[in-house]
């Protein structure tokens, strides 16, 4: 098949007829990925200043105590979020435009040469098992949530200060982002192709159609989230090595 | 007031970019534009054009690089000044001027199962609620304009034409296989023939699609959720398998 000649529509990286500033959305979404990742990453190899009283950093909940692991707890705990994150619908778009530029935006040229293959083969063809990451994260739920009530409490007595609220709002951001996911959209219901045969299928749907309002804002969340857990990890962090002090409100 | 238009004149062995300008009219669209250029500068300008309307998605093209349709493209979208530039979509071979060959397009669409309904109920005939059709009326928007297949990296850049079948064809076979009545499995037809897996959900093609469809989320990923269900999914191809149904 034949197009337009190449000479007057030339073909290959970044080749478009495009006048907007296309590259602006991958270069910022690419940093700020950069930015979340790296972060994380020296923080889950610190393995110090994650607690502080009633507070834990999301980064090492549920908290792990063995000495005898070789590695920081830390990167054993953050594995299984770190793939359902590298595997997410969402994510999957934001990388393989702003780090494999496969594309680096719409009807814009491309880097990659050679045979293009998506996700038909290995490695990408591992994409295809999220749904398992989804499993895994969401066993990390009730963990979060216990780590919110750990943090109302001060001395034995119930009480809220700055950092219950990000912690609070870190689990909130994760909760909304894990029940977001696609593939739990899928299991919940998705899969049905009737939802009025039964009472189960009529719940189905019930839980399909709210799956489907948090999914429309699926981006919104994984940035979220993404924001708050490093923002409860640093308050957490400043906190236990003295550097701030926590504001208690009630 | 008046817009420059550069458009591209020319077939696919030879052709270029020629300057026309147009005068502009309040509510003018691009097609308007290309029409004033075909009655009183170039009457051999070759357009596909049929209902003017964003209805028959005929008009598809690229203005100033963007897949869209001419007719709903406001001339006044445009910065003032600034030349407009009209191509052929560049995912298909180029026949004329801003007309492409999409044929390829409609023998993708043949080789899809076709509906296959349930058997009927007692009184012989088939009864659907609406609840059950709504997700799938999403789907029946589509007007085939092929601006999700000209901007679809896979066809567009890689030309893998041999081994996927594009948005729009993935968005007709969720309206198949998500609808209440069907009975045809398309697992296995999704996984070799529509080639899924090629699509590398970034979303392009619902950023273009003049009918708003969620191209992406509502049918591309939950047919890759099915075909995961399908063959890739271990838990349920060991369930499938104690039940007797693999």
């Amino acid at each position: 098949m034949v197009a337009v000649p190449a000479e007057v529509r030339p073909r290959g990286f970044a080749a478009t007829e495009r006048r907007d500033a296309w590259w602006v959305a991958p270069l910022l979404q690419g940093l700020m990925l950069a930015v979340f990742i790296s972060y994380a990453t020296w923080a889950a190899l610190q393995n110090a200043n994650y607690h502080w009283g009633g507070y834990l950093s999301p980064l090492y909940s549920p908290l792990i105590t063995a000495d005898w692991i070789p590695v920081p707890p830390s990167l054993l705990i953050l594995l299984p979020p770190v793939l359902f994150r590298a595997t997410c619908y969402y994510y999957r778009k934001a990388y393989y435009r702003s780090y494999f530029l496969d594309p680096p935006a719409c009807a814009v040229g491309e880097l990659r040469a050679g045979r293009y293959r998506g996700e038909t083969a290995f490695p990408l063809v591992l994409q295809n098992l999220h749904r398992y990451l989804f499993y895994a994260t969401f066993l990390y739920l009730p963990f979060l949530w216990s780590d919110v009530v750990h943090a109302t409490r001060f001395g034995g007595s119930f009480g809220i200060g700055l950092g219950t609220l990000v912690i609070l709002a870190n689990t909130t951001a994760l909760t909304f982002y894990s029940f977001s996911c696609h593939s739990a959209r899928h299991l919940v219901g998705g899969g049905l192709d009737c939802f009025s045969r039964t009472a189960a299928s009529r719940a189905c749907h019930a839980a399909w159609k709210g799956a489907s309002v948090l999914n429309a804002r699926h981006m919104l969340f994984a940035w979220m989230s993404f924001f708050t857990v490093c923002s409860a990890d640093l308050y957490v962090r400043l906190l236990a090595s003295g550097v701030i002090h926590d504001v208690r409100l009630l | 007031m008046e817009a420059v238009l550069k458009i591209f004149r020319g077939d696919a062995t030879s052709g270029a970019f020629r300057d026309y300008t147009v005068p502009l009219d309040e509510g003018m669209v691009v097609l308007d534009a290309v029409h004033w250029v075909q009655a009183h500068q170039a009457s051999d300008l070759a357009c596909r054009w049929n209902c003017k309307a964003g209805r028959c998605g005929s008009c598809s093209a690229e203005v100033n690089g963007k897949p869209r349709l001419m007719c709903m493209t406001r001339m006044d979208h445009f910065p003032p000044g600034e030349p407009i530039t009209l191509a052929p979509m560049k995912a298909f071979p180029v026949l004329k001027d801003l007309v492409c060959d999409v044929s390829w397009n409609y023998s993708v669409n043949r080789r899809i199962p076709a509906f296959k309904p349930a058997p009927p109920e007692a009184d012989g005939t088939w009864r659907m609620q609406q609840v059950d059709i709504d997700r799938v009326q999403e789907f029946r928007k589509c007007i085939e304009c092929f601006l999700c297949q000209d901007v679809c990296h896979v066809l567009r850049d890689h030309d893998r034409k041999d081994s996927f079948a594009g948005p729009r064809f993935l968005v007709r076979l969720a309206g198949l296989e998500m609808h209440p009545l069907d009975v045809e499995s398309r697992g296995a037809h999704l996984k070799e023939e529509a080639g899924i897996g090629f699509c590398n959900i970034t979303k392009c093609c619902t950023e273009v699609c003049p009918e708003s469809i969620h191209i992406t989320d509502n049918a591309i990923i939950p047919l890759k959720e099915r075909v995961v269900d399908e063959f890739y999914d271990p838990l349920r191809r060991l369930w499938r398998r104690l039940r007797g149904s693999a």
